[in-house]
């Protein structure tokens, strides 16, 4: 091994990559425009869709009523809710979507309710769709009003005090630091996208420079050198695993600036930020702005990059039996999918680090992070998951070493 | 000098079983000299030359490469070659100049001595025009004579070329032929194959005649015609071919 030409060769292959518009697509822009893209751009699509359905004023059918004029009147006067004649078909036209709810007001509602009976209102809406959820929810807070009405004129009317009904108030508070809330909240999708990330980095540089170069005809120009293969293969991997920690690297730092941003927007009260999810919900539930420890964030890079390397010999390896570049990701595009499956399962709630667990390379990765940007430090666990993805990462380096000195493999044709 | 011994080569085919793509090949090319390869396609002038350059390793017999066992000393043997094909292209997204000075680095040789020798291929070559410009956008000519620097960086003691005219037009061609004679008046060792018969009487002081992996005929061309009864190479190719195929 000669460290002087493992330098030159991955010297020329980074030269050569950041000359490639795939493996910067990859690398580089997809990782950097991913978080702004989920946090400003698929939550502000969500946020309006939201507000729109939020703004506007459910059609609203009345069932039975007639006697109960009070109540029909006062369902009709609610800013709220527009009253529409009841179509023959009502459910068929909350299916359509052209009714949004419909409200039975059973027999004698009113006579009813001075009777000090409990009858029954029934609510009729499109489960699941969105402006008939609303709709429905508006109906009920209606309902509620009216209810929380009747019991505190009933209270009055014997001269007893309305805190009867309702002896004493609550309120939930957050009590834990911003950085485990934060923690919490991006535990599973953080090293979620980083698995995904990491191993997409890795794909277009090991297909370039293996499977692309066998196509091209300059693998064989570059056995032709009398350079060791070991030496070609380590400059060749180094740049595989160069791209995909910048891949991590530059997600990481589009993270971090896309929180600093929508931290400052949401303390200045941009509206640009009023989020359905994430942190702006966050903030909204719990009273506190989520942060990441950056500490857990520095054990997440240390735990990270034996898996990086994994992933780079993995796909290097991959690759690198295939003939071309088109042959090459018809491998690698289904091994995403073994990536992901694990990831998907680390980000589940309920699935906690166990001794087993931490030997599943991958999944182990997922809920080791998970805890550890929530502030939870297992150091026997992360230990073993280290070591154990070392080993895997130590394997799949020596058998893409291998594979590179098999003449079947570099000259397939 | 080169000199390979019962050079034997084969391969595993799943449908086809062992196939010998060399099989027992001894021959001796010399400095100074050009010895061509002649052969049909699928003969195993290019697994041969390929085991000659340590890109394959014979699965018996021996080789010798400027002194150096291909497979005891295979690093050895590719600093002292120089090997040019049709298959070895080059790096696209990189300039000409980039592309030489990667195999002079990765032929240990210092960035002063690469720079000397790049200035010195780019005027003998006439690369000053395109020597900065990325080799995606080259011609064929610029594509060659780019190879052709790139074989000749180090200054190899042997230059072995496979089929290095296949597909180009008549001018690049006779540049190539050119170039290989220059290479055996600087006293290089040179070997050649092809499976045009013009070129090979054009260029050759020695000919080796390969046929299904073996080499069934050798000599200089005037021994050859001798020994065949035959002036035109291309007859005595036949002949040979012919009576092998018989066998």
């Amino acid at each position: 091994m000669n460290a002087r030409n493992i330098l030159t060769v991955y010297l020329k292959e980074l030269k050569d990559s950041l000359r490639d518009r795939r493996t910067l697509m990859s690398t580089i822009i997809i990782p950097t425009l991913v978080m702004p893209l989920l946090t400003f751009g698929i939550d502000k699509v969500m946020a309006t869709i939201v507000s729109r359905a939020e703004e506007e004023i459910p059609s609203v059918a009345i069932i039975g009523g007639a006697d109960s004029p009070g109540i029909v009147a006062a369902l009709k006067k609610s800013p709220k809710l527009r009253v529409v004649p009841l179509p023959a078909d009502w459910k068929k036209a909350i299916g359509d979507k052209q009714l949004r709810v419909a409200v039975e007001l059973p027999e004698k509602f009113e006579a009813g309710l001075k009777a000090g009976a409990a009858p029954e209102v029934r609510v009729y809406n499109y489960s699941g769709e969105l402006k008939s959820d609303f709709a429905a929810r508006a109906v009920e807070r209606y309902l509620t009003d009216l209810r929380e009405q009747t019991v505190g004129d009933r209270l009055g009317e014997r001269g007893l005090p309305r805190t009867l009904a309702r002896p004493f108030e609550f309120r939930r508070e957050n009590v834990a630091p911003p950085e485990k809330v934060g923690g919490n909240l991006f535990g599973g999708i953080v090293p979620y996208l980083i698995i995904i990330l990491c191993f997409s980095g890795a794909m277009y540089p090991a297909m370039d420079l293996t499977a692309g170069e066998k196509e091209r005809g300059t693998m064989e120009t570059l056995l032709c050198s009398p350079v060791a293969r070991v030496d070609i293969v380590l400059g060749k991997f180094l740049m595989v695993l160069t791209g995909s920690l910048s891949a991590m690297c530059f997600m990481l730092l589009s993270m971090g600036t896309t929180a600093a941003i929508g931290g400052s927007l949401m303390m200045s009260g941009g509206g640009t930020v009023k989020v359905g999810a994430g942190a702006a919900a966050g903030k909204a539930a719990l009273g506190v702005m989520p942060t990441i420890d950056p500490l857990g964030l520095l054990g997440v890079l240390g735990m990270v990059f034996p898996v990086a390397v994994l992933f780079a010999a993995v796909a290097f390896t991959v690759a690198l039996f295939a003939k071309s570049y088109k042959e090459a990701q018809s491998y690698l595009a289904p091994m995403m999918i073994i990536v992901i499956m694990p990831a998907v399962v680390g980000m589940l709630p309920g699935i906690d680090l166990n001794a087993r667990l931490a030997l599943v390379p991958i999944l182990n990765l997922s809920l080791v992070c998970k805890e550890m940007l929530s502030g939870v430090w297992h150091w026997n666990y992360i230990a073993l998951i280290f070591g154990s993805s070392c080993v895997y990462a130590a394997v799949a380096l020596a058998l893409a070493v291998r594979m590179f000195k098999r003449e079947d493999v570099i000259f397939r044709a | 000098m080169i000199e390979a011994h019962h050079l034997t080569k084969t391969f595993r085919d799943k449908k086809r079983g062992e196939i010998r793509a060399v099989d027992d090949i001894s021959f001796r090319a010399e400095p100074g000299r050009i010895y061509g390869l002649l052969g049909a396609n699928g003969a195993g002038k290019t697994t041969t030359l390929r085991l000659l350059a340590t890109l394959l390793q014979p699965s018996s017999g021996t080789a010798a490469v400027a002194g150096f066992d291909v497979v005891r000393d295979s690093e050895k043997v590719r600093a002292h070659v120089g090997f040019l094909a049709a298959s070895t292209a080059l790096y696209g997204r990189l300039t000409a100049r980039e592309m030489i000075t990667y195999f002079g680095q990765l032929n240990g040789l210092a960035p002063a001595e690469i720079r000397i020798r790049i200035k010195r291929l780019s005027a003998e070559l006439d690369m000053d025009e395109f020597l900065d410009r990325r080799c995606d956008k080259f011609s064929t000519g610029m594509k060659q004579k780019t190879s052709i620097a790139r074989t000749l960086i180090h200054d190899p003691a042997v230059m072995i070329f496979d089929e290095p005219t296949l597909g180009l037009d008549v001018m690049t061609a006779r540049a190539i032929v050119r170039f290989v004679r220059e290479c055996r008046d600087r006293g290089k060792t040179v070997i050649y194959s092809t499976h045009v018969m013009t070129e090979v009487e054009k260029l050759c002081e020695q000919i080796g005649i390969i046929h299904g992996g073996r080499l069934v005929a050798e000599g200089t061309l005037a021994e050859l015609r001798a020994k065949h009864g035959e002036q035109d190479l291309e007859e005595i190719f036949v002949k040979i071919v012919g009576v092998e195929d018989k066998k």
